[in-house]
């Protein structure tokens, strides 16, 4: 009765359809950091100023921090349902290592946050007079640092999934670590939009990338353990 | 040979055991229902074997070696069926059965979906979102992971709640079925089972002046 049929590949592409199938059924969930992203840029210029020169100058920065906060709202849903619904018990008596059932969902959250983000950037790029040089910049730099943001966010998300209402705890944990995330990003941006050298931010950012890809699945296992078996 | 060995075995909650510690030996081909009031640690006891639960006093004797020195091995010969039972009401029948046999057995196990959800009475209900099933209909779509896999042992929490009178005895028969085979049974209920060969692990909670005075 050994499990000669269990195979990793299978066990993956079981767990990456069942994010996609939950997804397309809870819409709702995609669609709203989304819309938090977009309604908060649109009401910078109503706020602050439609001045062009200055809208421009704050774009950068601002489109990183609403794309940072957007991600943070969607994080406290990641592991909710399946640890309340008893799914997450099921997956750490599973077979398949929990550093890869975690490694599929933050790749299902980038893909269905992070990367819809970054589409929508330009169009936000366009309301904030963004510098026309500084869109491929904005693009690159979301992309990367987004899945930075995932993947963090997923510490958070497994260290606090057992409390009742650990939104406001996530955010303490998870914001000072997103702050040279942001940093670097918005740099990036910036050194675009004006011209400057931006391939150290850049890179920088990529660090980041690997460290978290190589430490986070890691340490969210080790913590998602503890809530659970607590 | 035997399968699983309690030895001493106690689980402790907030510096305090649970229960008396037990000594009890589970064999191929047991039934064994654990008995106790309520919060004597029934649940915790069952937890802590399948890992998800760490605060315990004494070892579990599995192959002649402690079950969590060797726990990846063991957990392949384990089905465990909780409180919560890990159905996704937004997912249909099949897609939460496929999704289960898919991360813990394997490709091969797919071919049983259908078959396995007949088995609990639900093939017509096979594409059916679950968050149109009845509670019991919902319990059955997790029972159906019992016709699917072949683990030779079942830790079963509560496995009859919801269920009517019709489908508590094809599970029972089920059960004895498994155990015919040569798998185990171990399941908390507080129901009345039909089954004659069932052994009982009786936890006796500790007795709070007693923890007091150790």
């Amino acid at each position: 009765m050994s499990l000669e049929s269990f195979s990793l590949s299978y066990a993956l592409s079981a767990s990456l359809k069942r994010e996609f199938l939950l997804a397309a059924r809870q819409k709702s969930e995609l669609f709203n950091p989304l819309l938090f992203f977009l309604v908060v840029v649109i009401f910078v210029p109503l706020g602050i100023t439609p001045d062009k020169v200055f809208l421009a100058k704050l774009a950068p920065g601002m489109i990183w921090v609403f794309a940072l906060l957007a991600t943070l709202l969607s994080l406290e849903s990641l592991f909710k349902a399946d640890y309340e619904d008893g799914s997450l018990e099921q997956m750490l008596v599973s077979p398949l290592s929990l550093v890869w059932v975690i490694g599929v969902k933050v790749f299902c959250h980038w893909l269905l946050t992070g990367v819809p983000l970054t589409l929508l950037a330009p169009v936000l790029g366009i309301m904030l007079f963004l510098p026309a040089d500084a869109y491929l910049g904005l693009m690159v730099s979301l992309l990367i640092g987004t899945a930075c943001l995932s993947l963090i966010g997923a510490i958070g998300a497994a260290l606090t999934v057992s409390l009742r209402r650990g939104g406001l705890v996530l955010s303490l944990i998870v914001m000072p670590l997103y702050v040279p995330i942001l940093i670097f990003g918005a740099d990036t941006v910036n050194s675009v939009a004006q011209g400057l050298p931006y391939l150290f931010s850049l890179l920088i950012l990529c660090v980041f990338f690997f460290l978290a890809l190589i430490g986070a699945p890691f340490a969210s296992a080790g913590a998602l353990r503890i809530s659970v078996t607590a | 040979m035997s399968l699983l060995r309690f030895s001493e075995f106690t689980c402790w909650r907030s510096d305090e055991a649970l229960f008396e510690p037990v000594d009890f030996t589970l064999e191929s081909g047991d039934i064994v229902q654990v008995v106790g009031p309520n919060g004597a640690g029934k649940t915790t006891l069952l937890r802590c074997l399948c890992g998800l639960y760490n605060d315990y006093r004494g070892d579990i004797i599995w192959m002649d070696a402690s079950w969590r020195s060797q726990f990846y091995e063991f957990s392949q010969h384990l089905l465990y069926l909780g409180h919560n039972t890990g159905v996704k009401k937004s997912l249909t029948a099949a897609e939460n059965l496929s999704w289960y046999l898919g991360v813990q057995e394997g490709s091969a196990a797919l071919s049983r979906v259908e078959g396995a959800l007949a088995e609990v009475g639900l093939e017509s209900y096979v594409d059916t979102p679950c968050q149109e099933l009845s509670a019991g209909q919902l319990r059955r779509v997790a029972l159906a992971r019992l016709y699917a896999t072949e683990r030779k042992l079942w830790v079963l929490d509560e496995p009859f709640t919801a269920i009517d009178i019709a489908g508590v005895a094809e599970l029972e028969h089920h059960l004895q079925n498994h155990v015919a085979q040569g798998g185990t049974v171990l399941l908390t209920t507080h129901q009345a089972l039909a089954i004659r060969q069932v052994k009982s692990l009786t936890l006796v909670p500790c007795s709070q002046e007693l923890s007091l005075e150790s």
